[in-house]
């Protein structure tokens, strides 16, 4: 299966420049861990600063499949299909700084 | 000639304050690593070239530590996050708070503190870092209790005559000592009051602030305590209260002269409910006899209307002589000191809120002398921000 991960500009020093990933992950049907788990694989810098070292989406990052949220579609065990655009952004936080 | 760089941690990226021995104008550079907050920064000075270490943390994409190699014009950041806890502990890595070049005789070891409360080693000069399981396994860490800051490992002090001693502070655990390199810990803080327990007098605990020691010697510790000051004169196993002539025990920032080892300097704040400056004088106090007095230091420091504090990494000193005092405010201005605090100026305001302030001395570099080659690496470049001038003053 294909997915393709869209990169925000912070991180993309830790995906060679690039913008968006294109990956082919094996096997099916996928959930959005395994899909970052091939991220991982592929750009572990930006893996490691999208997930805790528990594997966890970090608390002020937004993970969308499609247009919609992670956090309301079953988080890492988000479906996957085949083509969908996986877009990291950074959450609106900071309003005590 | 030398050049002194005060390095300068806030919450929105690191700045320097650089000037001549005679630390009396500074020049501003920076802000390097802009947006990220910086709780600890640390000069090692004991490669080829000086070597500025940060923890660098984001709000999103978490905290890293980064080095740079030509003060801040260019950041080594590595591609995977280097400080990770073991999966089996549960543990994640909220800030670095801590970061400690180790001995002279050996150059490739570091250490960090971080939250939640573990110490790190690295001895490949910061490549790799491995977490000290003697701490992270420790059987008090359950009934650790983070304050207002979390539950970090903010302090470590080694033992310049013994390298298997070392003392770390935790908020709030209290002092810790190991004999064995780090295999084991034992709590040291017989004597610090823990106000806000039901026993005033726990074994561990406590909520030391912070902790300063003079290397010549090393059994003899000073604690800012969350209420209270202290020394040890028996490398931790007791403590006596020196809270002599202070207008309040309770303050965060701590740190020994670098020559005079009977000098130490605090920075009190007025109690943990209000944290302003005590009468609203910003006033820097000093010992010179270890603790059995301290003076008020005010000469060039505001006196009135005063709502500023100090954090507890916000006060160093450099290893001049007269010996440089700096501190920095929650508030963003920069006081110096180029004679052991007896006169001091406001080297730069409007900064954003400080968390920790280091100096370092570096020797001027013969024009004709080779430059080392920079480390190669996989790892990602700052952005490079003019540096601009501050204010004389």
């Amino acid at each position: 299966m294909r997915v393709v991960f869209l990169i925000p500009t912070p991180l993309r020093p830790f995906a060679e420049g690039r913008s968006r990933l294109d990956l082919e992950v094996a096997g099916g049907p996928l959930s959005l861990g395994d899909a970052l788990a091939a991220l991982g694989k592929a750009a572990p810098g930006v893996r490691d600063r999208v997930l805790t070292e528990r594997g966890e989406v970090r608390p002020h990052v937004n993970v969308f499949v499609g247009t919609e949220s992670c956090r309301w579609t079953g988080g890492l065990a988000t479906p996957i299909a085949d083509g969908a655009e996986i877009t990291i952004l950074p959450a609106i936080s900071g309003g005590a700084r | 000639m030398s050049t002194v760089r005060i390095l300068i941690g806030t919450t929105k990226g690191v700045f320097f304050l650089r000037s001549s021995a005679a630390r009396k104008a500074w020049q501003l550079e920076g802000p390097y690593l802009p947006g990220r907050a910086i709780y600890s920064l640390a000069h090692d000075g004991r490669g080829e070239r000086p070597r500025v270490w940060a923890g660098a943390a984001s709000m999103h994409w978490g905290a890293v530590m980064v080095s740079s190699d030509d003060w801040g014009q260019s950041w080594d950041e590595p591609q995977e996050a280097n400080l990770k806890f073991p999966a089996e502990s549960g543990l994640e890595l909220k800030q670095i708070w801590q970061i400690a070049p180790g001995r002279d005789d050996e150059p490739g070891t570091l250490y960090c503190g971080v939250e939640p409360a573990a110490l790190f080693r690295s001895t490949d000069g910061g490549k790799s870092w491995d977490v000290v399981r003697g701490l992270l396994d420790h059987p008090h860490r359950e009934r650790w209790q983070p304050g207002g800051g979390g539950l970090c490992l903010h302090t470590i002090v080694r033992d310049p005559a013994n390298a298997d001693r070392m003392w770390i502070a935790i908020s709030s655990g209290g002092v810790y000592r190991t004999e064995d390199g780090g295999r084991s810990w034992a709590a040291r803080n017989k004597g610090i009051r823990a106000e806000f327990m039901p026993d005033k007098y726990p074994e561990f605990g406590q909520c030391v602030h912070k902790m300063a020691q003079h290397p010549s010697r090393p059994g003899r510790l000073f604690a800012q305590n969350h209420w209270g000051l202290y020394r040890s004169d028996d490398a931790g196993d007791s403590w006596k209260d020196i809270a002599h002539g202070v207008p309040s025990d309770f303050g965060f920032a701590m740190t020994a002269h670098p020559h005079d080892a009977d000098t130490v300097y605090i920075i009190p704040i007025e109690s943990d409910t209000v944290r302003m400056a005590p009468e609203r004088k910003l006033r820097v106090y000093r010992t010179r006899n270890a603790g059995r007095s301290w003076e008020p230091l005010t000469r060039g420091l505001p006196q009135r209307n005063v709502y500023d504090i100090v954090l507890r990494d916000g006060l160093a000193t450099d290893s001049l002589d007269p010996a440089g005092v700096y501190f920095g405010t929650r508030n963003g201005k920069v006081y110096a000191s180029n004679d052991s605090g007896r006169s001091w100026r406001l080297a730069i305001d409007g900064l954003p809120s400080i968390t920790c302030v280091r100096a370092a001395v570096v020797a001027d570099r013969p024009a004709a002398r080779a430059v080392t080659p920079r480390r190669p690496a996989r790892r990602a470049k700052a952005p490079r921000p003019k540096p601009r001038q501050a204010a004389r003053r």
